[in-house]
């Protein structure tokens, strides 16, 4: 186990920030930490990263507490905080060796940053301030930072906020490169992200964890229940379409149409066909909408019980 | 401690601060000591370094002030605190290192006035006839409230992320260890208790050692004091884990 966080809870004032989470991340793993914004996402990844401690609970990050032993901690861990924060006035290379010492890689320091600025597609920009690059750089330079070390644990909070299509791609080819013997936690609240980058995704919501799956099957489950718009030629009374076995909702988008939310999805259209008739009216439309990590996501954080409760395993 | 420091003066040096700070105080002692007419040394008849050593303080409690501010503040406000602390080097070492770039620029400052030590030298009479011992002492004794304003001056800064702020209540600090005990001595109402409250502030001592007498109980007091605002200053940035 690289990272094993037990009942973590941090309360800043009165607000709980982090309410007893626990979970744990493999070696090799990349983990997706998804939320919406101030769900603990943050929180959880700085007390992993020993910048403030948890008010309760226990984390360690490869056998090493986070509080009794922080020093180990931030040795094996490579961090890239929230909006990136880089000494503007420094040159990259300047920076990247100055990172180098403080991580005390000593004779190393020149060829890990080197390496590093290849790796990550600096090599034009490194005689620059980073002031002066554009955000797409700045990331890079963010990143190259985390990675200088080697860390076995890489935390990356929101790594590609901000980026165009095409470095979005990039940085995301670098995480998963970086991903295959590394364990690394990235937090985004790009679903498309996950399904690219993660093997797994844990969805916190309001400090607490209400999802903590593989991605297929946090889309397998979803994909069992579906969501079925129908149209009607007259109105129809949503009870009706209530009384359909396996329909858990309905909504209404007027008083012809219908959003339906259930499984099996086949029974449904049978039966949704089988009203129609039978209330002597024409089905004018009935579409199946694919439901994908963003409606589990949505479906998760929103408090609306749409299809299953939770979605949760282990 | 080390890296933190190279990184430090690096930062003075490239953001031009070292040279303007350099610059600032060669320029205001220069013309306190040569050319004003009430303060200058040609007029004033003797032989010392006295305008230098009166005015310095004053000078050191902006000039240090306005470098100091940055040291904290700006790493806050930058967020750059973060990447800083999450690294393995402890919050003392990032004191320490900051605090000695400090005072690496004040000695640096000094040290050029060394020159009107010469001049002064080569225009009393008989020629040579100055009171090194006194002067040297008082340059300890300006290292020292120096290196004491820079302690101060980088508690200010850990206190808020607004540099201005920083500034503002670092000079006020400066100030007030520095004379406003020896002004609160002279009023009455501290009758029997006026040596012992200007005793509490930086001129006591400074006066002390510029007399050439270095009293370790003058040290003593200054190192309290530098040790005093860098622990308060690890308290207050350790503060962020409470």
């Amino acid at each position: 186990m690289s990272v094993i966080v037990d009942h973590i809870s941090k309360i800043y004032g009165e607000q709980k920030a982090v309410d007893a989470i626990s979970f744990q991340v493999n070696k090799g793993e990349i983990v997706g930490f998804l939320g919406p914004n101030g769900a603990g996402k943050s929180t959880t990844m700085k007390i992993l990263t020993c910048f403030i401690p948890q008010t309760s609970g226990q984390a360690s990050v490869c056998g090493h507490d986070v509080i009794n032993d922080s020093m180990e901690v931030r040795r094996k861990v490579g961090y890239l905080p929230e909006q990136n924060p880089l000494y503007l006035d420094m040159y990259v290379r300047e920076y990247l060796m100055f990172m180098a010492s403080l991580r005390q890689l000593g004779a190393r320091s020149g060829s890990r940053v080197d390496s590093m600025i290849e790796r990550t597609g600096l090599t034009l920009e490194r005689k620059k301030k980073i002031g002066q690059l554009s955000k797409g750089y700045k990331q890079r330079v963010g990143l190259a930072q985390a990675m200088l070390h080697e860390p076995e644990v890489l935390i990356l909070d929101e790594p590609t906020s901000g980026l165009d299509p095409n470095q979005l791609v990039e940085i995301r080819s670098l995480i998963r490169q970086i991903g295959k013997d590394k364990t690394v936690i990235l937090s985004t609240h790009i679903m498309q992200e996950v399904e690219a980058l993660c093997s797994r995704a844990i969805i916190i919501n309001k400090g607490k964890i209400v999802a903590d799956d593989s991605i297929a099957m946090l889309q397998g489950k979803l994909g069992k229940s579906s969501r079925l718009t129908v149209e009607f030629r007259d109105p129809v009374h949503s009870d009706l379409l209530k009384k359909i076995d396996g329909v858990s909702q309905v909504d209404s988008l007027g008083d012809k149409k219908f959003a339906l939310l259930g499984s099996p999805v086949d029974r449904i259209k049978e039966q949704v066909f089988a009203l129609a008739v039978n209330q002597q009216t024409i089905l004018l439309s009935m579409q199946e909408e694919e439901q994908k990590l963003e409606s589990v996501f949505r479906e998760l954080t929103q408090n609306a019980p749409v299809t299953s409760k939770k979605v949760k395993s282990k | 401690m080390f890296v933190i420091y190279i990184k430090e003066i690096r930062s003075f040096l490239s953001s031009l601060i070292a040279y303007i700070v350099i610059i600032t105080f060669l320029v205001a002692i220069g013309l306190f000591m040569w050319v004003f007419p009430d303060t200058n040394v040609l007029d004033l008849g003797y032989a010392n370094l006295d305008p230098l050593f009166f005015i310095a303080p004053w000078v050191f409690m902006f000039l240090i002030s306005a470098i100091t501010m940055r040291s904290f503040a700006d790493e806050k406000r930058a967020g750059t605190i973060e990447t800083l602390t999450t690294s393995p080097v402890s919050d003392l070492n990032i004191i320490l290192g900051k605090y000695f770039a400090g005072v690496t620029l004040v000695l640096f400052s000094l040290i050029p006035t060394v020159v009107y030590y010469f001049s002064v030298r080569y225009l009393a009479n008989p020629v040579g006839n100055i009171d090194s011992g006194a002067i040297l002492g008082s340059y300890i004794g300006l290292l020292m409230v120096g290196s004491s304003f820079v302690a101060i001056g980088m508690f200010a800064s850990s206190l808020t992320d607004n540099q201005i702020s920083a500034f503002i209540i670092s000079s006020l600090l400066c100030f007030f260890f520095y004379s406003a005990f020896d002004y609160l001595g002279e009023l009455n109402i501290f009758a029997d208790l006026d040596y012992v409250i200007s005793w509490l502030g930086m001129y006591f001592h400074y006066q002390s050692i510029s007399r050439g007498v270095l009293d370790t109980r003058d040290a003593f007091y200054f190192l309290s004091i530098i040790v005093f605002f860098i622990l308060l200053t690890k308290t207050v940035f350790g503060s962020r884990k409470w």
